[in-house]
């Protein structure tokens, strides 16, 4: 008889572990308090990125993964193959880039470096002083609340149920129980994003406030989704403000412009500040966009854990409790290896990664 | 570098200007903002072939020569603390602060979006009006006005000044409706004159009522439109239509400071008696705080404008006649309200946010949807407009709290905003009033 296995919150986890469970043979049910993508999933930018850093595992599999899910109605996912492009300021950037290139190359994944006048023909809004880029052409775009939409329907149609505008307000010992009282059995993956310590509060996390800047459609074109070499310091940066430039083209022809990560601030109104600090940032390294208009400013919470990995595995002393949560920058495009982990976990069979670096025992205390 | 002034009022229409003259008094600095390259808001707006109105002439003869400072083609796009207002001109981008603010910033017209609207050819009414002022050659035209409220005459009358052949002026608001807004009008002596000037000037016009445009058609451009009183329909050709189902109020600038807003449909700023918002030393007067015309715009302004500069001897002259304008905000609204078939007009299929090119699809019918939901999905209010046109077409034709789950969390740009404008913007996570 078919595992019943509920999971809590319909972002870009939830959907990606719903389909994975309803794959692996599960009977699955998803629970989410407002709408599927109402949370930080909505917020994000969509890039679909391998890093080099703590992250590589997950993310190199994630795009491994991704293509499989984009090979079918890629369109509904709004996808582009921009690729990567890391902008190396300085010399320094340059010397990190080619550790990166060399660290991405022995896991299989090609890039190129681009000398400053291949930068130059690849991306002419680019500054003329900067010192080179590496292309990582395997990167992508989605648009996130499309991609959770499909992701969601994928599942339902291989017979995942959805309640929306439901919300879980305790774990039970053998499933959890609903606002209202109603109570629903199975074992339970808690993939609520910034909102898991609600209903785990043993397990760590923060919110990092994160702008994001649209423009209108009228800018240069550029190809490529461009990230200056430093931004890797900034997600690994412990506290405080920190910027860097992160611009993607979007496949209206618009610029989507980021990213800002602030600590322990929690008011989502839009900073006047840090608007201007991303924006300086995004002008240095592309100084002809300074006429073009910019129509809408928004933010959102990236739940970050104490180490930024996030939570995938089981949760020690709960009983049939699974935490998918906790993905700081990257949930978009890491939820599709995360799903795959856990339903490995939860099946306690291998897994093609190794799944103790992001085991939540380890940051209990 | 930030100029301080006594009194900074954003929008230069009746409201505005009024405003600018009564807060004046020799060695008082005052600034007046507004986008357009010249004063006179959407009413006064300048015409080069025609001489100025006689009130505008007069208003702006004795502010040429005041020393109010006019800061035209100059927009509001931010507020840094103070607040300090970002202004964009097509040349650079200032700071201005006043020790007292007035926000006179107008309304614009509301479109209901119906089976073909986005072909060319359709115009707002206003939008039309405008154009026509501002050179769209017009002469010997056919053009039909459709929608609802005494814009569709005023329109009428420039566009046949302009040489164009007016067909008809379609009105939604069934004959009853129209004969009790006229015999209760004369209560206002000035907007009477008002429509009797317009009404002598539109004889030849036919003025049908209880009849709204159901369809626009064309293959590249209107070429016909369909009229319908819920019963029968009818095509009449023509080769532009003016729409336009009333004016809804510029609340962004205001809502973003925080200034408390009233009524549900479609908000306006809310003022005491004196027309001081729900923030200290903040002012609001004429339409953006409810649609009533020009001539109680002017009132408001004039009475605002002193408030504002705590003249109180002044301010009770002005009392009992601003709040009789105002009832005309009310009379207004009863008889020119909105009937049910018009504001279904829109299919499934019919492009809902112009900005986007999106539809409903899916989601049309009666089944509520999740507003942010939607809008996520369709991008729905998310293009250049921000949302100004749509999420107030749809607050008229959905069930749901589009635009109040929109207002209640409002982001700076007011207005798409050059990327160094932003690059440059100072301190003021949360612009803090003035006390
Ligand atoms: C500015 C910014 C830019 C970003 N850019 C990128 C990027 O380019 N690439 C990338 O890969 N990632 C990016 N991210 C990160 C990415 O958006 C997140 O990591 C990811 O969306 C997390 O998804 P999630 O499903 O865990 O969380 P969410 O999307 O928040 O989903 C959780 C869901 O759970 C629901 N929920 C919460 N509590 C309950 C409850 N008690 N009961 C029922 N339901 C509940 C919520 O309503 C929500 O829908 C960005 C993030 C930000 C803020
Ligand atoms: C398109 C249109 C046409 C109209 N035509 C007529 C007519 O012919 N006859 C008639 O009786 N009534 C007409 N009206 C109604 C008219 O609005 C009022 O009767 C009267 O003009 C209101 O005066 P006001 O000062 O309140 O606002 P307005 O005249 O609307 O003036 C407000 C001014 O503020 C400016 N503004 C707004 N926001 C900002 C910002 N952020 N930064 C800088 N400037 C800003 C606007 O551009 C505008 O110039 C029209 C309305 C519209 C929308």
């Amino acid at each position: 008889m078919a595992r019943d296995l509920i999971v809590v919150g319909c972002g870009i986890v939830g959907a990606c572990t719903a389909l994975a469970a309803q794959q692996a043979g599960f009977r699955t049910q998803l629970v989410e308090s407002r709408f599927p993508g109402a949370g930080v999933s909505a917020a994000g930018m969509g890039h679909l990125v391998v890093l080099d850093g703590p992250e590589l595992a997950l993310s190199a599999r994630s795009l491994e993964l991704w293509r499989e899910i984009l090979e079918r109605n890629p369109r509904s996912f709004e996808y582009r193959q921009t690729g990567t492009l890391w902008v190396a300021e300085s010399g320094a950037d340059q010397a990190a880039l080619a550790t990166r290139q060399a660290t991405l190359a022995a896991a299989g994944i090609a890039s190129a470096w681009l000398d400053p006048r291949a930068l130059n023909l690849e991306e002419p809004a680019l500054a003329p002083d900067l010192a080179g880029g590496l292309l990582l052409p395997g990167d992508g775009i989605v648009y996130p609340p499309k991609a959770v939409h499909e992701l969601l329907t994928r599942a339902v149609a291989l017979g995942a149920t959805v309640r929306c505008g439901r919300r879980v307000t305790a774990l039970a010992g053998d499933g959890v129980v609903l606002e209202g009282g109603e109570h629903l059995a199975g074992e339970v993956v808690v993939a609520t994003g910034g909102a898991g310590s609600e209903l785990l509060p043993e397990l760590p996390l923060m919110a990092r406030k994160g702008h994001l800047v649209i423009t209108d459609v009228s800018g240069p074109s550029i190809r490529h989704q461009l990230v200056e070499a430093g931004y890797t310091q900034g997600v690994h940066a412990p506290s405080g403000l920190s910027i860097a430039m992160n611009v993607q083209p979007r496949p209206t022809g618009q610029l989507l412009i980021g990213s800002s990560r602030e600590n322990g601030v929690f008011d989502p109104a839009v900073s006047t500040e840090v608007t201007a600090a991303l924006v300086r940032r995004a002008l240095r390294f592309l100084p002809g966009l300074g006429r073009l208009p910019a129509t809408r400013i928004w933010t959102g919470f990236r739940p970050a854990t104490p180490d930024g990995l996030p939570y995938i595995g089981h949760v020690p002393g709960r009983g049939p409790v699974w935490a998918a949560f906790g993905h700081e920058g990257l949930g978009i495009t890491t939820a599709p290896a995360t799903a795959e982990l856990l339903v490995d976990r939860i099946l306690a069979r291998g897994s093609v990664l190794d799944g103790a670096p992001y085991d939540p025992a380890r940051c209990l205390g | 570098m930030v100029d301080v002034f006594d009194l900074v009022i954003v929008g230069a229409g009746p409201a505005g200007l009024e405003a600018a003259r009564s807060a004046f008094a020799p060695g008082r600095r005052i600034a007046v903002v507004d986008d357009n390259p010249r004063p006179g808001g959407q009413i006064w707006r300048h015409d080069p072939t025609q001489d100025p109105p006689r009130a505008f002439r007069s208003l702006w003869d004795h502010l040429d020569s005041s020393g109010t400072r006019f800061l035209c083609s100059h927009r509001l796009v931010a507020f840094e603390s103070g607040p300090t207002l970002v202004l964009e001109s097509p040349t650079g981008t200032r700071r201005i602060r006043g020790e007292r603010l007035l926000f006179a910033c107008g309304a614009r017209e509301l479109f209901l979006p119906f089976p073909g609207w986005t072909l060319p050819g359709v115009y707002g009414a206003g939008g039309l009006q405008a154009l026509a002022k501002g050179g769209l050659p017009v002469a010997g035209r056919t053009v039909v006005l459709a929608g609802s409220g005494p814009l569709l005459l005023a329109s009428a009358v420039t566009l046949l000044r302009h040489g164009a052949r007016v067909e008809a002026i379609i009105e939604q608001a069934p004959t009853g409706e129209v004969a009790r807004f006229l015999a209760l009008l004369p209560r206002w002596p000035l907007q009477t004159l008002a429509a009797l000037a317009l009404i002598r000037r539109l004889i030849r016009v036919p003025y049908w009522r209880g009849v709204w445009v159901s369809g626009a058609r064309g293959r590249d451009r209107l070429c016909e439109v369909e009229v319908t009183d819920g019963r029968t329909n009818r095509i009449l050709p023509c080769e532009a239509l003016g729409t336009g189902y009333g004016l809804v109020p510029n609340i962004e600038a205001p809502n973003l400071l925080g200034c408390k807003l009233t009524g549900s449909l479609h908000p306006a700023v809310a003022v005491d008696s004196q027309g001081e918002t729900s923030l200290p030393g903040i002012y609001a007067a004429g339409e953006v705080t409810g649609i009533g015309g020009v001539g109680r715009a002017r009132l408001q302004g004039a009475l605002a404008g002193v408030a504002a500069m705590g003249e109180t001897q002044r301010i009770h002259g002005l009392l009992g006649r601003a709040r009789h304008a105002n009832a005309y905000v009310g009379h207004l609204a009863q008889h020119f309200r909105l009937r049910e078939p018009v504001r279904r007009l829109a299919g499934p299929a019919t492009v809902v946010c112009r900005c986007e090119d999106a539809a409903l699809g899916p989601a049309h019918g009666t089944s509520p949807v999740d507003p942010r939901a939607l809008r996520l999905l369709t991008r729905i209010g998310m293009g250049h407009c921000q949302g100004r046109i749509c999420l107030h077409a749809l607050a008229e034709t959905r069930p749901e709290p589009f635009l109040r789950e929109w207002l209640a969390r409002p982001r700076p740009p007011l207005f798409p905003t050059r990327l160094e404008t932003l690059a440059g913007l100072g301190d003021g996570t949360n612009p803090v009033p003035p006390t």
